[in-house]
């Protein structure tokens, strides 16, 4: 048997060929939200101290992931005075440790991975991004250089309040910087804080000879 | 049983090259496992390759080598067609032996 | 010989690697590099792949050689560099390894969690880690079948397809998750390879929107990396960056992990796929 089929019907499946090719081209953003939340909740999982509550994002986080690429003045702004208000300087006053302890934990990258130890101090993972000392050649590049970081700034207590401030909260003064925030998301303490603040400052530190 | 080398023997030349690549983990009884307990020693000992009858190549081995270890060598006095044979022997005393047909240059 | 002489021998032998000029490091790595290629063994792996498709295993006794990879039951040969794609029956878009589950659970009877773990079979070593790759002593079927079929794709181009409308959602959500920040570091796959000529220590980093550096980084992927003496895999790549990243764990063969390969493919498209390669 041979079906004539009605042109109008043509027309409209032809018309919603269209439709479904078009409106397909992109999903909806809504859509895609609601997939990447679900994949959030379901493609992970808690392994060892790298629970899953990591992946709820703080306002920073959220923001920074939302506008990556082109953050307006106006959040960057929020932003920065929000984290600002978070950093907590020591109660002792000193702000300079011992560099030598610095340069230990610049050198090291360990910590918060759910194959680290949890009870181990953290490290900075300083040289994965910086230049520091000119004796370590294996450095990266994802920060600026700090050599010679104390010597080009000296070490009065207001570059003190800087460097510790930086290293404690990062993105209370570039919103959105590739830096961790590693004091006020606990991963150095106040002690190890002071310790890098030292290997930046002080004149004896290979920073700044 | 062990997995087989993949062996190249080409003519250079008048010289024979032969390269090889052996699958083996090499370990060297230094490293521990998740649960801190020593992966015991399982590395290649000895290493000979023979053509025509003739030893052409013997190491010795130890644990520096890397794991899926590769060797590379010339020799001379073989012709294409002819075959090239490796052995190799592990702490274990597990063994494999393997050969490949020269191909001409 | 004295210890001394032997001191001195090392150093001379190291000592080009560590002279003082930045670039003589760089110059002496991609010397390193150059000689690695001459020697890869993931070869090793992909002859094992390759007995691995066509070997009975599972509970029915079944090879893999019917598994659609995509352009057919069995078809092999440019399969990876058209995935990750949308399969009908599974009604998903999914990437090769989590593909291969599906084949080993319908062809060969496997359940879902053993196709997804290791070992599959093995050495008879003792099983170390539970992570779903190769490690210490630990043979993974799964490896060595992506080395096989991956090498089935070498020399050809990139082409992964996005017309179906949930490849282009799976693309969208890769970008997001690309982009997404968390953790005590507020580290996302950004922080690393959004800037270009960037490295970690030494490492040099592609830039995955930049369609050169992507291109060149899902080329050559899977890879055997010397340092850890195992052919590594595209789902191993996305599980060990986000572990550095100091997120939880990101499963094996999941949506997400998915997704970014669906990203990374689709940034990479018209690249010249080289893989297995050799790494570091």
């Amino acid at each position: 048997m041979k079906a004539k089929m009605p042109s109008k019907t043509i027309l409209a499946l032809a018309l919603s060929g269209i439709c479904v090719a078009g409106c397909a081209t992109r999903p909806s953003d809504s859509e895609t939200e609601r997939t990447v939340a679900e994949m959030i909740k379901t493609s992970f999982r808690t392994r060892g101290q790298a629970t899953v509550a990591r992946l709820s994002q703080d306002d920073a986080q959220a923001l920074c992931s939302k506008h990556a690429g082109e953050l307006p003045k106006g959040v960057s702004d929020g932003i920065e005075k929000a984290q600002q208000a978070t950093i907590r300087y020591p109660s002792s006053g000193k702000l300079m440790g011992d560099w030598r302890e610095g340069e230990r934990i610049a050198q090291s990258g360990v910590g918060k991975q759910f194959t680290d130890a949890p009870n181990r101090p953290a490290g900075g993972s300083c040289y994965n991004c910086h230049q520091l000392s000119k004796q370590e050649l294996s450095f990266g590049t994802i920060g600026p250089s700090l050599y010679q970081f104390g010597k080009q700034r000296g070490a009065s207590e207001a570059i003190q309040k800087y460097t510790y401030g930086k290293i404690y909260n990062a993105e209370a003064f570039s919103a959105c910087s590739n830096m961790p925030r590693f004091g006020h998301n606990g991963v150095l303490t106040e002690e190890q804080i002071t310790h890098l603040v030292a290997l930046l400052l002080d004149p004896d530190s290979p920073v700044n000879r | 049983m062990a997995d087989p080398m993949r062996i190249r023997a080409n003519m250079t030349g008048d010289k024979v090259e032969v390269k090889v690549l052996m699958a083996h983990e090499m370990e060297t009884g230094l490293r521990k496992d998740a649960s801190g307990n020593a992966i015991p020693a399982h590395f290649i000992r000895n290493v000979t390759v023979t053509h025509g009858g003739k030893t052409v190549l013997s190491a010795q081995w130890g644990t520096s080598v890397s794991r899926n270890p590769f060797l590379h060598f010339r020799f001379k006095g073989g012709k294409p067609g002819e075959k090239v044979t490796i052995t190799w022997l592990d702490n274990r005393g597990e063994k494999r032996t393997d050969e490949a047909v020269i191909a001409g240059g | 010989m004295g210890i001394q002489r032997v001191l001195a021998g090392v150093l001379a032998a190291t000592l080009p690697c560590f002279s003082p000029a930045q670039q003589d490091t760089l110059k002496e790595i991609e010397r390193y590099r150059q000689l690695l290629q001459e020697s890869n063994p993931a070869e090793l792996y992909e002859a094992r792949g390759a007995e691995h498709w066509t070997r009975k295993r599972g509970p029915k006794s079944s090879s893999l050689e019917r598994c659609d990879l995509g352009l057919g039951p069995g078809v092999v040969k440019g399969a990876y560099v058209r995935l990750p794609r949308y399969f009908a029956d599974t009604d998903r878009v999914q990437d090769l390894e989590s593909r291969l589950v599906t084949c080993m659970v319908a062809l060969q009877g496997f359940a879902p969690e053993e196709a997804r773990r290791n070992p599959f079979s093995g050495t008879g070593a003792p099983m170390i880690t539970t992570d779903p790759f190769s490690g210490v002593g630990q043979r993974s079927v799964m490896t060595d079948l992506v080395a096989w079929i991956a090498s089935e794709s070498r020399g050809m181009t990139i082409a992964p397809p996005m017309s179906h409308p949930k490849e282009r959602l799976a693309y969208q959500a890769g970008e997001r998750l690309f982009y997404f920040r968390a953790g005590p570091y507020d580290f996302g796959c950004i922080t690393c390879h959004g800037e270009e000529g960037k490295r970690i220590r030494l490492q040099n980093l592609p830039k995955m929107t930049n369609a050169k550096d992507a291109q060149r980084a899902f080329g050559t992927w899977p890879a055997y990396r010397v340092s850890e003496g195992e052919l590594r895999s595209m789902q191993w790549r996305m599980w060990e960056c986000i572990r550095q990243m100091r997120f939880p764990e990101l499963e094996f063969a999941s949506d997400a992990s998915i997704a970014l390969i669906v990203f990374l493919a689709n940034r990479a498209e018209g690249g010249t796929f080289d893989a297995p390669a050799i790494k570091r």
